[in-house]
Protein backbone atom coordinates (compact mmCIF):
# COMPACT_ATOMS: atom_id res chain seq x y z
CA UNK A 1 0.00 0.00 0.00
CA UNK A 2 1.90 3.22 -1.13
CA UNK A 3 0.65 6.61 -0.49
CA UNK A 4 1.90 10.09 -3.20
CA UNK A 5 2.80 13.25 -2.42
CA UNK A 6 3.22 15.65 -5.55
CA UNK A 7 2.83 19.41 -5.86
CA UNK A 8 -0.93 20.44 -5.61
CA UNK A 9 -1.65 21.94 -8.83
CA UNK A 10 -5.61 22.11 -8.68
CA UNK A 11 -7.34 25.06 -9.08
CA UNK A 12 -8.79 26.43 -6.38
CA UNK A 13 -12.43 25.79 -7.81
CA UNK A 14 -11.93 22.09 -8.52
CA UNK A 15 -9.74 21.51 -5.44
CA UNK A 16 -11.47 18.34 -3.83
CA UNK A 17 -14.28 19.82 -1.87
CA UNK A 18 -16.28 17.13 -3.10
CA UNK A 19 -13.76 14.38 -2.38
CA UNK A 20 -12.05 15.20 0.89
CA UNK A 21 -14.54 13.99 3.94
CA UNK A 22 -15.00 16.72 6.66
CA UNK A 23 -15.65 14.81 9.89
CA UNK A 24 -17.02 15.89 13.67
CA UNK A 25 -14.70 14.22 15.15
CA UNK A 26 -12.59 15.48 17.96
CA UNK A 27 -9.23 13.48 18.60
CA UNK A 28 -8.52 15.24 21.73
CA UNK A 29 -12.07 14.94 23.61
CA UNK A 30 -12.42 12.92 26.51
CA UNK A 31 -14.83 10.26 24.42
CA UNK A 32 -12.33 9.78 21.84
CA UNK A 33 -9.32 9.87 24.32
CA UNK A 34 -11.02 6.81 26.60
CA UNK A 35 -11.27 5.18 23.47
CA UNK A 36 -10.13 5.73 20.63
CA UNK A 37 -9.81 2.82 18.55
CA UNK A 38 -13.42 2.79 16.95
CA UNK A 39 -12.67 6.39 16.15
CA UNK A 40 -9.76 5.49 14.51
CA UNK A 41 -11.41 2.98 12.48
CA UNK A 42 -13.83 5.90 11.12
CA UNK A 43 -10.96 7.98 10.28
CA UNK A 44 -9.10 5.59 8.44
CA UNK A 45 -11.87 4.63 6.26
CA UNK A 46 -13.02 7.89 5.82
CA UNK A 47 -10.37 9.05 3.35
CA UNK A 48 -6.67 8.57 2.94
CA UNK A 49 -6.94 12.64 4.38
CA UNK A 50 -9.90 13.72 6.28
CA UNK A 51 -10.38 17.55 7.56
CA UNK A 52 -11.71 17.58 11.17
CA UNK A 53 -13.59 20.87 11.53
CA UNK A 54 -13.59 21.15 15.07
CA UNK A 55 -9.93 22.29 14.90
CA UNK A 56 -9.81 23.11 10.75
CA UNK A 57 -6.97 20.50 10.71
CA UNK A 58 -6.43 17.88 8.44
CA UNK A 59 -6.10 14.06 9.42
CA UNK A 60 -4.49 11.17 8.31
CA UNK A 61 -4.67 7.66 10.01
CA UNK A 62 -4.04 4.89 6.91
CA UNK A 63 -0.19 3.49 7.50
CA UNK A 64 1.02 4.41 4.11
CA UNK A 65 0.00 8.32 4.38
CA UNK A 66 1.14 8.73 8.19
CA UNK A 67 4.60 7.08 6.66
CA UNK A 68 4.84 9.17 3.64
CA UNK A 69 4.34 12.63 6.28
CA UNK A 70 6.86 11.32 8.38
CA UNK A 71 8.91 10.97 5.50
CA UNK A 72 8.40 14.09 3.79
CA UNK A 73 10.06 16.86 6.28
CA UNK A 74 10.85 19.08 3.67
CA UNK A 75 6.64 19.44 2.91
CA UNK A 76 5.47 18.77 6.40
CA UNK A 77 7.85 20.68 8.70
CA UNK A 78 7.91 20.36 12.49
CA UNK A 79 9.46 24.18 13.04
CA UNK A 80 6.04 25.25 13.36
CA UNK A 81 5.47 22.83 15.47
CA UNK A 82 4.48 19.46 16.38
CA UNK A 83 0.87 19.72 18.32
CA UNK A 84 -2.03 21.92 16.71
CA UNK A 85 -0.06 25.38 17.77
CA UNK A 86 1.14 27.12 14.52
CA UNK A 87 4.40 28.55 15.79
CA UNK A 88 4.38 30.85 13.06
CA UNK A 89 0.95 32.57 14.21
CA UNK A 90 0.80 31.93 18.04
CA UNK A 91 3.33 32.69 20.65
CA UNK A 92 4.83 28.76 21.64
CA UNK A 93 4.26 28.09 25.03
CA UNK A 94 7.95 27.24 25.69
CA UNK A 95 11.36 28.01 23.93
CA UNK A 96 10.83 25.29 20.62
CA UNK A 97 12.66 22.99 21.10
CA UNK A 98 15.96 22.37 19.27
CA UNK A 99 15.68 19.11 17.78
CA UNK A 100 11.61 17.90 17.59
CA UNK A 101 10.41 21.50 16.57
CA UNK A 102 12.77 22.04 14.37
CA UNK A 103 13.72 21.12 10.30
CA UNK A 104 17.12 20.53 8.67
CA UNK A 105 19.78 21.73 8.39
CA UNK A 106 19.04 23.18 12.00
CA UNK A 107 18.19 19.45 13.00
CA UNK A 108 20.47 17.77 11.48
CA UNK A 109 23.06 19.04 13.37
CA UNK A 110 21.82 18.83 16.97
CA UNK A 111 19.99 15.30 16.17
CA UNK A 112 23.39 14.15 15.55
CA UNK A 113 24.69 15.50 18.99
CA UNK A 114 21.60 13.20 20.85
CA UNK A 115 22.06 10.37 18.12
CA UNK A 116 25.74 9.87 19.22
CA UNK A 117 25.02 10.21 23.05
CA UNK A 118 22.03 7.51 22.77
CA UNK A 119 23.56 5.31 20.40
CA UNK A 120 23.86 1.42 20.10
CA UNK A 121 27.54 1.59 21.54
CA UNK A 122 27.01 3.48 24.29
CA UNK A 123 23.45 1.16 25.05
CA UNK A 124 25.83 -1.19 25.41
CA UNK A 125 27.69 0.38 28.28
CA UNK A 126 24.57 0.85 30.55
CA UNK A 127 22.35 -2.50 29.35
CA UNK A 128 24.02 -4.43 32.81
CA UNK A 129 23.38 -1.24 35.30
CA UNK A 130 19.93 -1.59 33.68
CA UNK A 131 19.23 -5.43 33.68
CA UNK A 132 20.21 -5.25 37.40
CA UNK A 133 17.61 -2.79 37.87
CA UNK A 134 15.02 -4.94 36.62
CA UNK A 135 15.87 -7.62 38.04
CA UNK A 136 15.74 -6.09 41.13
CA UNK A 137 12.41 -4.16 40.75
CA UNK A 138 10.76 -7.51 40.16
CA UNK A 139 12.42 -9.45 43.64
CA UNK A 140 10.78 -6.24 45.22
CA UNK A 141 7.31 -6.59 43.83
CA UNK A 142 7.48 -10.40 43.94
CA UNK A 143 7.64 -9.45 47.76
CA UNK A 144 4.29 -7.62 47.39
CA UNK A 145 2.55 -9.41 45.22
CA UNK A 146 -0.06 -7.02 44.86
CA UNK A 147 1.14 -3.65 43.67
CA UNK A 148 -0.63 -0.89 41.19
CA UNK A 149 1.73 -1.82 37.91
CA UNK A 150 1.53 2.18 37.14
CA UNK A 151 3.16 4.08 40.34
CA UNK A 152 4.76 0.75 41.15
CA UNK A 153 6.37 -0.41 38.04
CA UNK A 154 5.48 1.62 34.82
CA UNK A 155 6.46 4.60 36.44
CA UNK A 156 9.36 3.42 39.48
CA UNK A 157 11.68 1.09 36.90
CA UNK A 158 12.22 4.10 34.54
CA UNK A 159 12.44 6.23 37.46
CA UNK A 160 14.95 4.41 39.20
CA UNK A 161 17.41 3.87 35.85
CA UNK A 162 16.40 6.93 33.58
CA UNK A 163 17.29 10.03 35.92
CA UNK A 164 20.85 8.46 36.89
CA UNK A 165 21.73 7.52 33.26
CA UNK A 166 20.72 11.58 32.48
CA UNK A 167 23.22 12.00 35.45
CA UNK A 168 20.43 14.35 37.46
CA UNK A 169 20.49 15.27 41.00
CA UNK A 170 18.19 13.49 43.33
CA UNK A 171 15.64 16.14 44.96
CA UNK A 172 13.20 17.55 42.99
CA UNK A 173 12.85 14.33 40.55
CA UNK A 174 9.15 14.40 41.28
CA UNK A 175 8.84 17.19 38.52
CA UNK A 176 9.67 15.02 35.87
CA UNK A 177 6.66 12.98 35.21
CA UNK A 178 4.59 16.14 35.49
CA UNK A 179 6.62 18.06 33.28
CA UNK A 180 6.05 16.01 30.47
CA UNK A 181 2.84 15.61 31.35
CA UNK A 182 2.39 18.64 30.61
CA UNK A 183 4.81 18.75 27.26
CA UNK A 184 2.53 16.17 26.02
CA UNK A 185 -0.99 18.02 26.78
CA UNK A 186 0.75 20.90 25.28
CA UNK A 187 1.11 19.15 21.83
CA UNK A 188 -3.36 19.21 21.96
CA UNK A 189 -5.74 22.09 21.38
CA UNK A 190 -6.71 24.47 23.88
CA UNK A 191 -9.16 22.87 25.58
CA UNK A 192 -9.11 21.97 29.35
CA UNK A 193 -6.52 19.65 29.62
CA UNK A 194 -3.94 21.70 28.15
CA UNK A 195 -4.86 24.87 29.37
CA UNK A 196 -4.81 23.26 32.80
CA UNK A 197 -1.44 21.78 32.31
CA UNK A 198 0.29 24.90 31.50
CA UNK A 199 -1.74 26.86 34.28
CA UNK A 200 0.29 24.71 36.63
CA UNK A 201 3.92 23.87 34.61
CA UNK A 202 6.01 27.06 36.68
CA UNK A 203 7.54 24.81 39.16
CA UNK A 204 7.62 22.05 36.72
CA UNK A 205 9.49 24.23 34.14
CA UNK A 206 11.65 26.25 36.72
CA UNK A 207 12.75 22.68 37.86
CA UNK A 208 14.11 21.78 34.44
CA UNK A 209 15.37 24.61 33.41
CA UNK A 210 17.59 24.53 36.55
CA UNK A 211 18.67 20.85 36.16
CA UNK A 212 19.40 21.33 31.92
CA UNK A 213 22.58 23.26 33.54
CA UNK A 214 25.95 21.64 33.20
CA UNK A 215 26.69 22.20 36.89
CA UNK A 216 23.58 19.95 37.85
CA UNK A 217 24.67 17.35 35.77
CA UNK A 218 26.93 14.58 36.68
CA UNK A 219 29.65 14.19 33.63
CA UNK A 220 29.49 11.13 33.01
CA UNK A 221 25.63 11.06 32.35
CA UNK A 222 23.41 11.81 28.99
CA UNK A 223 23.20 15.40 29.83
CA UNK A 224 27.16 15.55 31.15
CA UNK A 225 27.76 14.03 27.55
CA UNK A 226 25.02 16.92 25.54
CA UNK A 227 27.56 19.72 27.20
CA UNK A 228 30.45 18.02 26.83
CA UNK A 229 29.74 18.31 22.95
CA UNK A 230 30.17 22.10 23.82
CA UNK A 231 33.59 21.87 24.24
CA UNK A 232 34.14 19.60 20.65
CA UNK A 233 32.31 22.63 19.09
CA UNK A 234 29.16 21.05 17.70
CA UNK A 235 26.68 23.11 19.57
CA UNK A 236 27.01 26.24 21.73
CA UNK A 237 26.71 26.71 25.40
CA UNK A 238 23.20 28.07 24.83
CA UNK A 239 21.87 25.50 23.00
CA UNK A 240 22.90 22.13 25.31
CA UNK A 241 20.44 23.03 28.11
CA UNK A 242 17.98 22.93 25.62
CA UNK A 243 19.00 19.65 24.06
CA UNK A 244 18.95 18.37 27.83
CA UNK A 245 15.51 19.56 28.75
CA UNK A 246 14.68 16.89 25.24
CA UNK A 247 15.67 14.19 27.51
CA UNK A 248 13.28 15.47 30.00
CA UNK A 249 10.69 16.29 28.67
CA UNK A 250 10.38 13.10 25.93
CA UNK A 251 12.61 10.02 27.61
CA UNK A 252 10.29 9.14 31.11
CA UNK A 253 7.15 9.90 30.15
CA UNK A 254 6.83 7.80 27.17
CA UNK A 255 8.99 4.31 28.34
CA UNK A 256 6.65 4.67 31.13
CA UNK A 257 3.68 4.50 29.21
CA UNK A 258 4.95 1.78 26.71
CA UNK A 259 5.99 -0.28 29.94
CA UNK A 260 2.43 0.12 31.47
CA UNK A 261 1.44 -1.02 28.01
CA UNK A 262 3.35 -4.07 27.67
CA UNK A 263 2.38 -5.29 31.20
CA UNK A 264 -1.46 -4.65 30.11
CA UNK A 265 -0.96 -6.62 27.14
CA UNK A 266 0.84 -9.13 28.73
CA UNK A 267 -2.18 -9.29 31.31
CA UNK A 268 -4.68 -9.53 28.55
CA UNK A 269 -3.46 -11.63 26.20
CA UNK A 270 -2.60 -14.78 28.67
CA UNK A 271 -1.22 -16.80 25.93
CA UNK A 272 1.34 -14.53 24.87
CA UNK A 273 2.28 -14.21 28.45
CA UNK A 274 2.89 -17.98 28.27
CA UNK A 275 4.77 -17.30 25.25
CA UNK A 276 7.26 -15.30 27.05
CA UNK A 277 8.21 -17.01 30.05
CA UNK A 278 8.74 -20.07 27.40
CA UNK A 279 11.12 -17.60 25.57
CA UNK A 280 12.51 -14.80 27.71
CA UNK A 281 14.47 -14.26 24.61
CA UNK A 282 11.10 -12.35 22.81
CA UNK A 283 10.90 -9.97 25.62
CA UNK A 284 12.28 -7.16 23.22
CA UNK A 285 9.95 -8.20 20.34
CA UNK A 286 6.75 -8.41 23.09
CA UNK A 287 7.55 -4.43 24.45
CA UNK A 288 7.94 -3.47 20.31
CA UNK A 289 4.73 -5.25 19.69
CA UNK A 290 3.19 -3.18 22.73
CA UNK A 291 3.99 -0.01 21.24
CA UNK A 292 2.58 -0.96 18.08
CA UNK A 293 -0.71 -2.10 19.41
CA UNK A 294 -1.01 0.81 22.67
CA UNK A 295 0.66 3.53 20.72
CA UNK A 296 2.24 5.20 24.11
CA UNK A 297 2.77 8.38 21.87
CA UNK A 298 -0.72 8.52 19.67
CA UNK A 299 -0.51 11.38 17.66
CA UNK A 300 1.89 14.40 16.23
CA UNK A 301 1.44 16.97 13.90
CA UNK A 302 3.17 18.49 11.05
CA UNK A 303 2.60 22.05 9.01
CA UNK A 304 2.51 22.21 5.31
CA UNK A 305 5.19 24.32 3.81
CA UNK A 306 3.76 24.40 0.52
CA UNK A 307 0.70 23.33 -1.35
CA UNK A 308 0.47 19.81 -1.60
CA UNK A 309 -1.59 16.47 -3.15
CA UNK A 310 -1.77 13.68 -0.17
CA UNK A 311 -3.11 10.58 -2.18
CA UNK A 312 -4.51 13.22 -4.72
CA UNK A 313 -6.37 14.81 -1.97
CA UNK A 314 -5.33 18.78 -1.79
CA UNK A 315 -3.90 20.65 1.07
CA UNK A 316 -2.78 24.46 0.69
CA UNK A 317 0.47 25.73 2.23
CA UNK A 318 0.10 26.79 6.32
CA UNK A 319 -2.11 23.84 7.12
CA UNK A 320 -1.72 21.50 10.18
CA UNK A 321 -2.00 17.88 9.51
CA UNK A 322 -2.53 15.40 12.42
CA UNK A 323 -0.68 11.81 12.08
CA UNK A 324 -3.20 9.59 13.60
CA UNK A 325 0.23 7.04 14.88
CA UNK A 326 -1.86 4.75 16.83
CA UNK A 327 -4.66 4.52 13.90
CA UNK A 328 -1.80 3.80 11.38
CA UNK A 329 -0.67 0.71 13.95
CA UNK A 330 -3.35 -0.93 13.64
CA UNK A 331 -4.85 -0.05 10.12
CA UNK A 332 -5.35 -3.45 8.67
CA UNK A 333 -4.11 -2.41 5.15
CA UNK A 334 -0.89 -2.30 6.95
CA UNK A 335 -1.18 -5.23 9.53
CA UNK A 336 -2.60 -8.82 9.79
CA UNK A 337 -5.07 -9.46 12.58
CA UNK A 338 -3.99 -5.35 13.40
CA UNK A 339 -6.21 -5.70 17.13
CA UNK A 340 -4.02 -8.73 18.54
CA UNK A 341 -1.40 -8.26 20.76
CA UNK A 342 0.86 -11.60 18.89
CA UNK A 343 4.64 -11.27 20.73
CA UNK A 344 6.01 -13.09 17.79
CA UNK A 345 4.85 -10.74 14.63
CA UNK A 346 6.98 -8.58 12.50
CA UNK A 347 6.96 -5.12 14.20
CA UNK A 348 9.67 -3.29 11.94
CA UNK A 349 7.26 -0.54 10.14
CA UNK A 350 5.05 0.37 12.93
CA UNK A 351 5.31 3.90 13.70
CA UNK A 352 5.33 3.91 17.70
CA UNK A 353 8.21 5.61 17.49
CA UNK A 354 7.90 7.60 14.87
CA UNK A 355 9.55 7.62 11.48
CA UNK A 356 12.00 9.69 9.60
CA UNK A 357 14.76 12.00 10.83
CA UNK A 358 12.38 12.96 13.21
CA UNK A 359 12.08 9.37 14.63
CA UNK A 360 12.11 8.83 18.13
CA UNK A 361 16.12 9.74 19.58
CA UNK A 362 15.60 7.64 22.91
CA UNK A 363 13.95 4.43 20.94
CA UNK A 364 17.13 2.61 21.93
CA UNK A 365 16.96 3.06 25.91
CA UNK A 366 12.84 2.74 25.48
CA UNK A 367 13.60 -0.83 23.78
CA UNK A 368 16.60 -1.72 26.65
CA UNK A 369 14.13 -0.76 29.52
CA UNK A 370 11.40 -2.63 27.87
CA UNK A 371 13.31 -5.78 26.98
CA UNK A 372 15.24 -5.96 30.72
CA UNK A 373 11.78 -5.79 32.44
CA UNK A 374 9.65 -7.83 30.46
CA UNK A 375 12.79 -10.78 30.64
CA UNK A 376 12.91 -10.38 34.52
CA UNK A 377 9.43 -10.86 34.92
CA UNK A 378 9.13 -13.93 32.54
CA UNK A 379 12.16 -15.53 34.27
CA UNK A 380 11.04 -15.32 37.62
CA UNK A 381 6.98 -14.64 37.68
CA UNK A 382 4.32 -17.63 37.49
CA UNK A 383 0.85 -15.48 37.00
CA UNK A 384 0.86 -12.09 36.30
CA UNK A 385 -3.42 -11.01 36.73
CA UNK A 386 -5.47 -7.49 36.84
CA UNK A 387 -6.64 -7.95 40.20
CA UNK A 388 -8.67 -4.76 40.29
CA UNK A 389 -10.62 -1.77 38.03
CA UNK A 390 -8.04 0.02 35.79
CA UNK A 391 -8.47 3.45 35.54
CA UNK A 392 -7.36 5.33 32.24
CA UNK A 393 -5.14 8.58 32.49
CA UNK A 394 -6.22 11.14 29.86
CA UNK A 395 -3.46 13.37 28.30
CA UNK A 396 -3.98 15.06 24.41
CA UNK A 397 -1.32 12.85 22.99
CA UNK A 398 -0.30 10.02 25.12
CA UNK A 399 -2.24 7.12 25.85
CA UNK A 400 -1.87 4.96 29.71
CA UNK A 401 -3.04 4.04 32.37
CA UNK A 402 -3.32 5.99 36.16
CA UNK A 403 -3.94 2.27 38.05
CA UNK A 404 -3.39 -1.07 36.98
CA UNK A 405 -3.98 -2.96 39.63
CA UNK A 406 -1.63 -6.40 39.75
CA UNK A 407 -1.17 -9.44 41.24
CA UNK A 408 1.67 -11.61 40.76
CA UNK A 409 3.17 -15.47 41.80
CA UNK A 410 6.44 -16.37 41.84
CA UNK A 411 7.80 -18.76 38.74
CA UNK B 1 15.74 -6.07 -11.43
CA UNK B 2 18.73 -7.13 -9.16
CA UNK B 3 19.12 -10.56 -7.71
CA UNK B 4 20.69 -10.30 -4.11
CA UNK B 5 21.94 -13.51 -3.00
CA UNK B 6 22.16 -13.71 0.98
CA UNK B 7 23.93 -16.65 3.08
CA UNK B 8 21.89 -17.27 6.68
CA UNK B 9 23.39 -17.48 9.43
CA UNK B 10 23.17 -21.08 9.37
CA UNK B 11 24.84 -21.45 5.90
CA UNK B 12 21.59 -21.60 3.61
CA UNK B 13 21.92 -19.85 0.39
CA UNK B 14 18.88 -17.70 -0.41
CA UNK B 15 18.19 -15.55 -3.11
CA UNK B 16 15.27 -12.48 -3.71
CA UNK B 17 15.32 -10.10 -6.84
CA UNK B 18 13.69 -6.61 -6.48
CA UNK B 19 14.19 -3.37 -8.26
CA UNK B 20 14.13 -0.82 -5.55
CA UNK B 21 13.58 -0.61 -1.65
CA UNK B 22 16.42 -1.36 0.28
CA UNK B 23 18.55 -4.55 1.38
CA UNK B 24 16.67 -4.61 4.86
CA UNK B 25 13.55 -3.96 2.97
CA UNK B 26 13.92 -7.02 0.48
CA UNK B 27 15.44 -9.05 3.40
CA UNK B 28 12.21 -8.12 5.60
CA UNK B 29 9.95 -8.69 2.41
CA UNK B 30 10.97 -12.40 2.08
CA UNK B 31 11.08 -13.50 6.20
CA UNK B 32 14.70 -13.14 6.21
CA UNK B 33 14.30 -13.28 10.36
CA UNK B 34 18.18 -12.47 10.91
CA UNK B 35 17.26 -8.64 9.89
CA UNK B 36 15.40 -7.35 12.63
CA UNK B 37 15.21 -3.68 11.35
CA UNK B 38 13.46 -2.42 14.89
CA UNK B 39 14.09 1.20 13.24
CA UNK B 40 12.27 0.81 10.37
CA UNK B 41 14.87 1.99 8.11
CA UNK B 42 15.78 5.26 9.73
CA UNK B 43 19.37 3.93 10.38
CA UNK B 44 18.83 4.57 14.08
CA UNK B 45 19.25 1.05 15.68
CA UNK B 46 21.69 -1.12 14.14
CA UNK B 47 19.69 -4.37 13.81
CA UNK B 48 19.90 -4.80 10.25
CA UNK B 49 23.83 -5.36 10.46
CA UNK B 50 25.45 -7.88 7.35
CA UNK B 51 28.64 -8.73 6.17
CA UNK B 52 29.36 -8.05 2.36
CA UNK B 53 31.10 -10.44 0.44
CA UNK B 54 34.34 -8.88 0.13
CA UNK B 55 34.36 -9.00 -3.62
CA UNK B 56 31.39 -6.32 -3.44
CA UNK B 57 32.49 -4.90 -0.75
CA UNK B 58 33.83 -1.48 -2.92
CA UNK B 59 31.27 -1.45 -5.75
CA UNK B 60 28.30 -0.39 -2.54
CA UNK B 61 27.75 3.02 -1.92
CA UNK B 62 29.97 4.79 0.81
CA UNK B 63 29.01 4.93 4.41
CA UNK B 64 28.33 7.73 6.00
CA UNK B 65 29.74 8.84 9.48
CA UNK B 66 25.93 7.81 10.82
CA UNK B 67 26.17 4.21 9.97
CA UNK B 68 29.56 4.29 10.64
CA UNK B 69 29.02 4.87 14.42
CA UNK B 70 26.01 3.07 14.53
CA UNK B 71 28.11 -0.31 13.20
CA UNK B 72 30.19 0.33 16.50
CA UNK B 73 27.18 -0.70 18.48
CA UNK B 74 25.75 -3.75 16.16
CA UNK B 75 25.46 -6.52 18.55
CA UNK B 76 27.30 -8.71 16.44
CA UNK B 77 31.52 -8.77 15.68
CA UNK B 78 31.84 -5.65 13.28
CA UNK B 79 34.06 -6.59 10.64
CA UNK B 80 35.41 -4.45 7.48
CA UNK B 81 33.08 -5.73 5.80
CA UNK B 82 30.22 -4.85 7.56
CA UNK B 83 27.30 -2.46 6.76
CA UNK B 84 23.40 -1.71 7.57
CA UNK B 85 21.39 -3.39 4.88
CA UNK B 86 19.07 -0.07 5.51
CA UNK B 87 21.33 2.30 4.05
CA UNK B 88 22.04 -0.09 0.89
CA UNK B 89 19.50 0.91 -2.04
CA UNK B 90 19.19 -1.72 -4.80
CA UNK B 91 20.18 -0.93 -7.83
CA UNK B 92 20.67 -2.49 -11.22
CA UNK B 93 24.71 -2.60 -10.24
CA UNK B 94 24.26 -4.32 -7.46
CA UNK B 95 22.62 -7.61 -9.18
CA UNK B 96 24.53 -10.76 -7.97
CA UNK B 97 25.28 -8.60 -4.29
CA UNK B 98 26.92 -11.80 -2.00
CA UNK B 99 25.75 -10.84 1.60
CA UNK B 100 25.79 -13.14 4.83
CA UNK B 101 24.21 -12.46 7.91
CA UNK B 102 25.07 -12.51 11.32
CA UNK B 103 23.66 -14.63 13.71
CA UNK B 104 22.01 -12.06 16.05
CA UNK B 105 21.27 -8.53 16.01
CA UNK B 106 20.42 -7.02 19.35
Amino acid sequence: MTATISTGTASPIDRNALDMPSLDIDPFSMEFLSDPHPAHEILREAGPVVHLHKWNVYAVARHAEVWAVLNDPQTFCSSRGVGLSDFAKEKPWRPPSLILEADPPAHTRTRAVLNRVLSPAVMKQIRDRFAAAAEAKVDELLAKRSFDAVADLAEAYPLSVFPDAVGLRQEGREHLLAYAGVVFNAFGPPNELRQTAIERSMPHQAYVAEQCQRRNLAPEGFGGCIHARVDAGDITETEAPLLVRSLLSAGLDTTVNGIGAAIYCLARFPDQWARLRSDPSLARNAFEEAVRLESPVQTFFRTTTRDVEISGMHVDEGEKVLMLLAAANRDPRRWDNPDSYDITRRTSGHVGFGGGIHMCVGQLVARLEGEVLLAALARKVATLDISGPIERRYNNTLRGLERMPITLTPA
Amino acid sequence: MATINFVRSDGRAQSFAADSGSVMQLAIANGVDEIVAECGGNAMCATCHVYIDDAWIDRLPAMDEAENALLDGAAAERLPTSRLSCQIPITAELDGLVLRLPDRQV
